[in-house]
Order: C-alpha cells, then sequence, then structure tokens
C-alpha cells in the first residue's frame, strides 16, 4: 500500500494551489468562508474562471472540453477548492447532465448542450422531486403524452434548487403507467421559458431562497429533447443519482468547515478560556476530526477501485452529511447564545456577539440538515444498504 | 404522592391555551417574532389582562403564585403556541425585583417590560465571568461593560444589570433608554440586544446579589424547561400527524418501522424532559434547587435538540421549509439548548460537584 498521491497527483495538487492563489477572487472566498449566500452572477463568475483554464468539467473527456480527470484528480479538485473557500461548482450541468449527456445522448444532444454548459450559455436545474414523490421518487406522476413530434408535459416538480437562476431543466416524467413504476419514466429536457411552465420559490428553515417549485401545464417539448430511449429514465436516474453520491462524501467541504470551526474555537470565551480548550467541546472535536479521516480514507479507497458504485456510495453519503452536520452542531455549539442573531436582522457587524466568520453558525446549522435529506435521504441510502447486505 | 395539576392552575393553562389560538396562531406568531420590534404589544397586553405575570410571584411579593409548578401551568401553552413575547426577561426580572424587595407592581401588571442583562461576549452563562463593573462616586453608582444575549431587550422599559462590585456581584437598574442598545432579531424568533454600558449612570438594587442572580437565572431555566416542553409536544404532534398521512411506497410512513422506533425514541425524551422538569419544579426553593436545575436544563437541551433534528429528518424536505410550523419548532427548540446555559455547561457545572 501507498496512501502518498502519484508524483502526477501531486504535481496536479501543487498547479491547482498555484492557480487558486493567482485566480479565485477574494470577494467571492470571502463569502464562502463568512457562510453568506452566493448569488447566480458569483457563481457564473466562478465557472467562468474555471472555464478559461479547461477545469470546469475536469472529468469530463478532452475530446468535450474536459481533462480526462481520474476519481482521485476529482477528488484532489474537490478538496483544494473546498480549502481555498471557492464557490461549489453548481452540479447540475457539470456534474449531473454532462455525465448523462455523454452517456446516454446522442450526437446531436452532445453536440448542442455540453458546450453551452462550459461556456455559461446554459444554467441547468433538476426536476426530480415531487410532492408526493420524494424518497419514493419512482412514484413520480408529471406526465409527458406524446403528440405527433412532441412530449405534453403536465405535472409539479419540487425541490429545484437554484432554479431561479437557470433556464433550462431536467426532469424525470411519466411516459407510460405500465409495468412496474420505474418502467414508465424517461428523461427529458426542458427550456423554463416554454410555455406553460411557472417556477415558485420555497422560502427554508433558515429563511433563505434557493429551492423552488416548478408547475408544468401543457407545456409542449420536441420529442428531440428525450434522452435514452422512452420508458428508461430511470436506469439514467439511477446513473446520475450515483455521480451524485459521490460527491455527497462532502470531504472537502468538511474538511474547510473543520478548519473554520477550530479558528472560531479559538476566539470565543468563557470565563478567560476559549471554547476550543474546553475538555469536553475539544474531545468532541477530536472525535469528529478522526472521523472525517477515516472518511477521506474510504473515500480514497473507493476512487482508487475506479468509482464508486451504488452501495458504497450510500456509505459515503450517510457518514460524509452526518460529519459535515457534527461539525455544523460543534459550531453552533461553540458559539452558544451568540448565535442567535438573525442574519440581515440589525445589528451592527462591529457589535455582533460572534467573532468574524461565526455570523452564519446558526443559519448554516438549520440549512445543512438538508445534507441527509437530499439526493436519497440517508433512511434510503440505509435501505440500499440492507439490501446489499442481506439481500 | 399526586401529580395532579391542581383546578386553579389548569383553569390558567386552559385559558392561555385559549388566548394563543385566538391571538397567536402560526400566521400571526410568524409575523410577529420575525420583525421589529419581534414582539406583538397587543398580544402582550392581552396576555398582562389575564395576568399571567402575577403566578411567578408569591402573594409576599404582590403576585398570586410563585412555585415551579406555577411556571409550568403558565408557560407549557406559550411554548406550544412558540409565543414569541419577552416573558423570560420579565420572569427573571420579576424573582429579582422581589428578592431585592424593590416595586414590583408594575411589572406585575405587564405595563413594565423588563430585561436582566447578566450575560456578556464571554460570559454567557456563568455570572461568576461577569467582567463589568460599577464604581460609585459622589454622584452615584456608573457602570461599565458590554453586556450580550439581553432577551426582550429591544422592547424593554426597565434593565436590570449585573454588574462586579469589587468582588462581589451586584445588581443595578435603570431606564433601558439610558442605555446604548444594539438591537436584532434571533433566528428562532424574538428579539434581543448586545448593550453598552460607558460610565452609565445606574441605581443600586443590591452590591452583593449573587446568589440572587443564581436563584433568578434557576426561575429562567425553569421557564425555558416549561417553554421547551409545550413546544415538544406541538412538534411531536406535527411528526405524528405526517408519518400517519404522507405516503410513500404504496403505505403511510409511519407503516416503517425505521421510523416507528425513531418516533418512539422521541417520545420517551419528552417524557423525561417533563419528569425531570417536573421534579426541578419541586425543587425551587429547596437546598437541592441548583442541582435539579441543571439536572434538568442538561436533559432538556438534550430532548429539544434531538425532537428538532428528527422531526426534520424525518417529515423530509417539507419540514425545512418556512410554511410549514415543523420548521420553526425545530429552531425554537435547537436554540433553547443554548439560552441560559447548554447541555456541556451544566453537565460540566453536575460533574464537578459544586452543586
Amino acid at each position: 500500500m501507498d496512501l502518498n498521491y502519484s508524483p502526477a497527483e501531486a504535481a496536479f495538487q501543487t498547479e491547482l494551489r498555484a492557480f487558486l492563489t493567482a485566480n479565485l477572487p477574494a470577494e467571492l472566498s470571502e463569502k464562502v468562508r463568512t457562510g453568506q449566500e452566493l448569488r447566480g452572477d458569483d457563481y457564473a463568475r466562478w465557472h467562468a474562471i474555471l472555464s478559461a483554464k479547461g477545469w470546469l468539467a475536469g472529468t469530463w473527456p478532452k475530446d468535450y472540453g474536459g481533462q480526462d480527470w481520474t476519481p482521485t484528480q476529482a477528488h484532489i479538485f474537490e478538496e483544494e477548492t473546498a480549502l481555498a473557500h471557492a464557490p461549489r461548482v453548481v452540479p447540475f450541468g457539470v456534474k449531473m447532465l454532462g455525465p448523462v449527456l455523454l452517456k446516454f445522448g446522442n450526437a446531436a444532444q452532445k453536440a448542442e448542450y455540453l458546450p453551452r454548459i462550459l461556456d455559461g450559455t446554459d444554467w441547468w436545474c433538476q426536476g426530480y422531486s415531487e410532492p408526493g414523490a420524494g424518497s419514493d421518487l419512482a412514484s413520480l406522476k408529471t406526465r409527458a403524452d406524446r403528440d405527433g413530434d412532441d412530449y405534453i408535459v403536465n405535472g409539479q416538480k419540487t425541490w429545484t434548487t437554484l432554479g431561479q437562476y437557470a433556464n433550462r431543466i431536467f426532469c424525470l416524467v411519466r411516459t407510460s403507467n405500465a409495468g412496474k413504476p420505474q418502467e414508465g419514466i424517461s428523461f427529458l429536457l426542458l427550456d423554463l421559458d416554454m410555455d406553460g411552465i411557472e417556477m415558485r420559490p420555497i422560502r427554508l428553515i433558515e429563511g433563505g431562497y434557493e429551492v423552488n417549485e416548478v408547475f408544468f401545464t401543457d407545456v409542449r417539448v420536441p420529442a428531440t429533447r428525450l434522452v435514452g430511449a422512452e420508458n428508461e429514465g430511470w436506469t439514467i436516474a439511477k446513473y446520475l443519482l450515483g455521480h451524485e453520491r459521490t460527491n455527497l462524501a462532502l470531504t472537502g467541504l468538511s474538511l474547510a468547515a473543520l478548519g473554520r470551526l477550530k479558528a472560531l474555537s479559538q476566539q470565543v470565551y468563557r470565563g478567560g478560556r476559549a471554547i476550543g480548550d474546553d475538555p469536553l467541546f475539544s474531545v468532541r472535536l477530536a472525535e469528529v476530526e478522526a472521523e472525517l479521516e477515516a472518511l477521506r480514507i474510504s473515500n480514497l479507497r473507493l476512487l482508487a477501485g475506479g468509482g464508486a458504485p451504488m452501495e458504497e456510495a450510500s456509505m459515503l453519503k450517510i457518514r460524509g452529511t452526518k460529519i459535515r452536520q457534527t461539525i455544523d452542531d460543534l459550531a453552533r455549539q461553540a458559539l452558544g447564545p451568540s448565535a442567535a442573531p438573525w442574519p440581515g436582522h440589525a445589528l451592527g457587524s462591529n457589535l455582533h456577539p460572534a467573532p468574524d466568520g461565526g455570523e452564519a453558525v446558526a443559519s448554516s446549522y438549520f440549512n445543512n440538515r438538508k445534507l441527509s435529506i437530499y439526493g436519497g435521504s440517508n433512511e434510503i441510502q440505509r435501505n440500499i444498504l440492507a439490501k446489499e447486505i442481506f439481500g | 404522592m399526586d401529580f395532579s395539576v391542581s383546578e386553579d392552575r389548569r383553569i390558567l393553562g386552559d385559558s392561555l391555551n385559549r388566548l394563543m389560538a385566538d391571538a397567536c396562531s402560526f400566521e400571526a406568531r410568524v409575523c410577529a417574532a420575525y420583525a421589529e420590534p419581534w414582539h406583538d404589544p397587543v398580544l402582550w397586553a392581552k396576555l398582562s389582562d389575564l395576568g399571567v405575570f402575577y403566578a411567578f410571584l408569591p402573594e409576599a411579593s404582590g403576585g398570586v403564585g410563585g412555585s415551579g409548578f406555577d411556571v409550568l401551568a403558565a408557560i407549557e401553552p406559550l411554548g406550544r403556541a412558540l409565543c414569541p413575547e419577552p416573558f423570560l426577561g420579565q420572569i427573571i426580572g420579576l424573582r429579582l425585583l422581589a428578592a431585592v424587595g424593590a416595586e414590583t407592581e408594575d411589572a406585575l401588571a405587564g405595563t413594565t417590560k423588563l430585561a436582566v442583562a447578566i450575560a456578556e461576549p464571554q460570559a454567557p452563562w456563568d455570572p461568576r465571568d461577569i467582567a463589568t463593573e460599577a464604581e460609585k462616586s459622589l454622584d452615584g453608582w456608573q457602570i461599565s461593560g458590554r453586556k450580550s444575549s439581553v432577551y426582550g431587550g429591544p422592547v424593554a422599559d426597565l434593565l436590570l444589570v449585573a454588574a462586579r462590585v469589587n468582588d462581589r456581584l451586584g445588581l443595578f437598574q435603570l431606564n433601558a433608554d439610558q442605555a446604548a442598545r444594539h438591537t436584532y432579531g434571533m433566528i428562532d424568533g424574538g428579539g434581543a440586544a448586545e448593550i453598552t454600558l460607558d460610565g452609565t449612570r445606574a441605581t443600586c438594587l443590591a452590591p452583593d446579589a449573587g446568589a440572587m442572580i443564581d436563584d433568578a437565572l434557576d426561575w429562567g431555566r425553569l421557564v425555558l424547561a416549561a417553554e421547551a416542553l409545550g413546544a415538544m409536544e406541538a412538534a411531536f404532534a406535527l411528526l405524528v400527524e405526517t408519518l400517519k398521512t404522507r405516503q410513500q411506497f404504496g403505505r403511510p410512513l409511519s407503516a416503517f418501522q425505521a421510523l416507528q422506533h425513531r418516533s418512539v425514541d422521541l417520545k420517551i425524551a419528552l417524557e423525561e424532559v417533563r419528569s425531570i422538569t417536573i421534579k426541578a419544579a419541586n425543587s425551587m426553593g429547596s437546598p437541592d434547587q441548583a442541582r435539579c436545575v441543571a439536572q434538568m436544563k442538561a436533559l432538556v437541551g438534550r430532548g429539544c435538540l434531538q425532537m428538532a433534528e428528527e422531526t426534520i429528518q424525518m417529515q423530509g424536505g417539507i419540514a425545512m421549509t418556512w410554511d410549514y410550523a415543523a420548521s420553526h419548532y425545530a429552531k425554537r427548540l435547537a436554540m433553547i439548548d443554548a439560552q441560559l446555559g447548554d447541555v456541556s455547561y451544566h453537565l460540566t457545572r453536575l460533574a464537578g460537584g459544586g452543586l
């Protein structure tokens, strides 16, 4: 065994660090570091910087504008960008639709959509969940009925993340009621300015707007917008969820959050002692740090095997989200009552009871409860793992 | 033994439940809780008209109650409705005024709103860590320091301030408009203030008030526990309703054993919190008070966090949304842990053997 990066991987890490130092705008990293909301133009700006270097979609093949990154290189990219407090790459086009089109799309679809993801022309969002189809995604009811060369789409999608900045949406739609629910689902590409589509914001627990619900009324979609074969959308959905889950180990984000937590815990004093030096608190900090190190090795073990199959991805998702939430919980404990002020609701910033970077601790604690719910809740992940163990 | 609730307290609880249903609906609560001044004067007046504050002091101090069980009866309905009114500061303040033998009439009637400025950024929970100092000169007492987490501070008329007088802790009073108040809304609703005092003149209520302040904070912890109980019950009821009605995989969520067991664990946590809160309420005024209250607040904090996190997780995305009450219960429950000492603080006190 050799747990070191190969010389080529280490060289990539060095190059990446130098690139981030030179090219990551300070305004963006400051927003990320302090937990401020990123707007659409913040993401677009960062995407453009990465795209100019050819690193926006590094895992894509070179023929399509990527770098043919190995899973380990992709992992290095995730960790280094997170540690530098870079915005995340918005996953819907680059990490979700892109891989789907590369595997299931026809030549015309690849030629039309992939370049537009890289150059920022298209911002895709995801139309998967419905009010009645969350964990039970296969029970989705949004219908696409064939009418000549078109589909007519009717129904409702929800939890559409960052849809307010998107111009296009990929959807799972029902094209047949025959057989098992999974057998009548298709994967369809829609433009959000098509007649009959309405998007409404959903306000979340901490007061922010990052998800939406989308309503479809007699939306006419050309049949050329079908990806893969009709009624084979579930295969695509499973493939895509596998990709989404690989990213959900969140090791980069957790490493960065742990670093911020350590800094924070040395700035909060109680009775003349930093909370980071409190025996109970420091034990908990040590515990989560050990857990995170184990998760990083789990992640690398799977990546070294060429990528994560569904079951192992489920383990990464369960542990990754739990560890990220534990770090948020420790930040909440570190600040105590100083976490209470609601960001943006009065109080001069120089009088904030939390130290620098701590203003969004409670917002983050509540908002990140989503991690163990979305992308297939952790209960669903446990079902997948239980099936693997017991058959 | 008798665990039944007395007739008087049952009537008070029923009246408050009716008032909350009428004047503190979910929609009304969200309006008042999250917008300046984070308080609804009409609701406060109705609480006052009902005489709720008289329940917190004994007859000798002008009240009609004053036992721990009066606190449970009066506050649990407010917690159930997530009432954002600044009753915590009012009750701690009333206990302090009564302890020093000061006038309580206007505060009991609700016409004077009290807030207590005890905590500081580096002394969030333990009064022994307080750095704010009071000095006596020919002009009277002057206080300098920074106070933090002054719940109800934005709308208070009167501030009760804890400040160091040499090696003791004194209690002082000043009109709220004499202090520099930096107000804010809290993420779980309601308002608080940071207060800066710079040679601010104040009236000394007691130059050696350490024991009174400890006692008043215990009463505040009991208020939080009673509020938590009401909120936990309401949050649990929403969870049970969702699990019974929401269908996934062709059956209600309540049919899944994994969710059944975790719901049962929440019910157990709720009953545990109720029992330790009853024990603490019973101990108020006894030599055992500080230890019982510390045990109570530790279990309250733990139970609140479990209820908050699990009700979100089990109901899923819907409980992450602003428009559904479950998210607001979760926020209030989680943030109760950090008020007047969190789980670790109270367990550390208990383990230290000083209580």
